[in-house]
């Protein structure tokens, strides 16, 4: 018999007492948790609370228009300081209208791990923000470029506009595709390992930098 | 190592014995469980609905269990569907078998790896050492544990007991060796020692041709796995790699996409005390241009479908890991993670150990025993496992086996005279006055540190009470003859 026929036999065998009539929908699963919904998606008080809580993990965070995004973006870049910066395929032209095309790295050829290690840093959008864990989903679509991107540099600038942010991981995640790789970035990276005590910094990119627009 | 249990450990109390002794090791884990609890509290007390979320947890948990063959065939198909292939393992042999073969099959040598209590309880890293592969654990606490050729304690943080003073040691002394070294003035600050934990993986990663992983969650209706992590090292072994392999156990399903909106706000409040993680990674199958081309996911039983077949402790499968149980457990603080001689330490190793290998060997029987039975770990368990209920469910089978196995254990002995004693009024009498007389002479201030012979046994790690002077029947015929 094979491993997977064996496997299959012994649940089978260890299910014993439930009953062949028994479907799973049978086992009832109580959803009475908040489905989310409050404050509202998109609304001011919902990109208020995400700025906090993002804020809270030690990421920084501006609130801008869209008028003033791609000077924001220019300003944050220039104090990050360095050469170069990534920009995905797809990130809005006007948003970066104000970076000198020398210092823009394309992936486009694929750039290798150590030319991503080498960048000063990354600026993408997102596919979803969660306000009341301060979290930014990242599904690898327009301006969001594949996972490596937002990780091997050690700057990660992220646009975020209003009407992306929800409020509860419920509501997120009806929202995404879990056929795409997702990311989910609640901060900068972070360990509790040395005493249980949060440090922020180790693999992934040690400064997370949020634009909110409206 | 094999199947989980540390070789060589002996059972509970002895391995307690010498932990409680170490007070070193009681002030880090005083120190790191206090500051955990009090942050889970914190993030908890935030949600108005968490009683909801962990009934509906438990529930998922419950639905899953009961059509486990139905899911993993559902998990198998949408998997291969997404380009991803399922590999089944009876044991932790096996499955180190199957990744072993795998990595030979790409001409690697070297493999980075995300912490993963499924590859520990395999023994994996040390079947792919004794086939000339090395294992890079990537995780700062995995990471301290394996530079300081230790065993892990904590589920969540196996360096649990080593403080940031020990830490620094470990780095300087043994870093080198498997890389880049510690910098020569590395202080002990958190934050520096997180950053040359950086610089000694960096390289690491950059060339990592295979990664192996773990995953939390497995979603049986998208074929997606999810892994949830802090330092960004999980990112690294999950994307960079041509090829990733993750060994995950049959239990780790989940129904549905959806059910992951429970899952991902119970864990990170439960494990970490934070309202999310920094990093959730999921991923189904491969995906075209982005991370590995080859995706392989090996099902782990080990011992899972013998747990499942016991309805009682079948809810230890519950479990998604996030250690909250450790944190509040008073054994667990006072003993730490190594007294457990497992990979799975505290209330939830002591019901998932003995289940997942069986009570064969001594550690194992003696697991059960290793809880006051207070119950704050069924208060915190963000899926409701009942652990007291189980831990008694698994004392009464280890009783019973003795019992089959004609064991003369210390507790039947002391049963048998019990017995004895009780059946004859006047031998009860007898006994009592002999009690209250040795007591008196054995006490200090009111309490019995000491008892005698076997008795010993029940004192070695609690006092005893003096009997009372006169027994209740005494008192109850003196009495009666002065009404009278």
């Amino acid at each position: 018999m094979s491993a997977r026929e064996d496997v299959l036999s012994r649940i089978r065998r260890a299910l014993a007492d439930v009953g062949d009539t028994e479907a799973p929908a049978d086992v009832p699963v109580p959803r009475h948790y908040s489905p989310g919904g409050t404050p509202p998606a998109g609304s001011q008080e919902a990109v208020k609370l995400l700025a906090e809580r993002l804020a809270d993990y030690g990421a920084a965070v501006q609130r801008v228009t869209a008028e003033t995004v791609a000077t924001a973006v220019a300003r944050a870049i220039a104090v990050r300081g360095g050469d170069c910066v990534v920009v995905p395929r797809g990130f809005p032209r006007e948003w970066q209208a104000g970076l000198a095309p020398e210092r823009v790295l394309s992936d486009a050829p694929r750039l290798s791990v150590h030319e991503l290690d080498r960048a000063d840093g990354v600026v993408t959008t997102a596919a979803a923000a969660i306000a009341g864990t301060g979290t930014l989903v990242l599904d690898g679509g327009p301006g969001q470029g594949r996972r490596a991107l937002t990780l091997v540099p050690d700057y990660h600038l992220c646009v975020v506009r209003a009407e992306q942010v929800v409020a509860s991981v419920p509501e997120a995640l009806a929202r995404l595709d879990p056929l795409r790789p997702l990311t989910f970035v609640s901060g900068p990276s972070a360990t509790s390992d040395i005493e249980l005590d949060r440090v922020e910094g180790v693999h992934g990119p040690r400064t997370l930098e949020v634009l909110l627009i409206g | 190592m094999s199947d989980a249990a540390f070789l060589g450990m002996p059972s509970f109390p002895k391995a307690a014995r010498n932990a409680l002794a170490d007070t070193q090791l009681r002030r880090n884990l005083a120190h790191a469980t206090g500051t955990i609890r009090q942050k889970r509290a914190d993030v908890v007390g935030e949600l108005d609905d968490w009683e909801e979320l962990r009934e509906a947890g438990r529930a998922i948990k419950e639905r899953t269990l009961r059509h486990l063959d139905h899911y993993l065939l559902q998990l198998e198909e949408r998997v291969t569907a997404a380009g991803g292939q399922v590999h089944w393992a009876r044991d932790g042999e096996e499955a180190c078998r199957i990744v072993t073969d795998l990595i030979r099959a790409t001409g690697e040598r070297e493999v980075v790896k995300v912490k993963s209590m499924a590859t520990q309880e395999i023994g994996l890293n040390e079947a792919l050492a004794d086939a000339g592969i090395a294992a890079y654990e990537t995780d700062l606490a995995e990471l301290i544990v394996q530079l300081g050729e230790d065993h892990p304690s904590h589920i969540l943080v196996p360096a649990i007991h080593r403080n940031r003073a020990e830490i620094r040691e470990i780095f300087l002394r043994a870093m080198a060796e498997y890389g880049a070294a510690a910098p020569a003035d590395l202080g002990d600050d958190p934050r520096q020692l997180a950053e040359a934990a950086r610089q000694h993986l960096r390289e690491k990663f950059l060339r990592a041709k295979v990664g192996i992983s773990g995953a939390n969650f497995l979603v049986a209706d998208t074929g997606t796995a999810v892994v949830v992590e802090s330092e960004g090292n999980g990112r690294m072994c999950l994307t960079l790699p041509e090829t990733l392999i993750s060994v995950v156990g049959i239990e780790k399903t989940v129904p549905t996409w959806q059910d992951l909106e429970v899952f991902l706000q119970l864990l990170p409040r439960s494990s970490t005390g934070e309202r999310m993680n920094p990093y959730t990674s999921t991923w189904t199958g491969t995906a075209a241009d982005d991370g590995p081309r080859a995706f392989h996911l090996v099902l782990l039983d080990g011992g899972r479908t013998d747990t499942l077949a016991d309805p009682i402790g079948r809810q230890a499968l519950n479990c998604i890991r996030c250690s909250a149980c450790l944190n509040v457990c008073p054994v667990y603080e006072r003993v730490g993670g190594h007294a457990y001689g497992s990979v799975y330490p505290g209330p939830i190793g002591a019901i998932l150990g003995p289940q997942l290998r069986g009570t064969s060997s001594e550690v194992d029987r003696s697991l059960p025993f290793a809880s006051t039975l207070c119950g704050a770990c069924y208060d915190v368990c963000p899926v409701k496992i009942n652990i007291p209920e189980v831990l008694v469910h698994l004392r009464a089978r280890v009783v019973d086996e003795s019992r089959e196995r004609r064991m003369p254990t210390p507790e039947r002995l002391a049963m048998t005279a019990a017995r004895w004693v009780l059946s004859e009024p006047s031998r009860l009498g007898t006994a009592q006055r002999a009690a209250s007389a040795g007591g008196r002479l054995l006490s200090r201030r009111g309490r019995i540190g000491r008892l005698p012979g076997p008795l010993s046994a029940w004192t070695d790690a609690r006092d005893a009470p003096v009997p009372a002077e006169e027994s209740f029947r005494t008192w109850w015929r003196r009495t009666r003859d002065e009404r009278t």
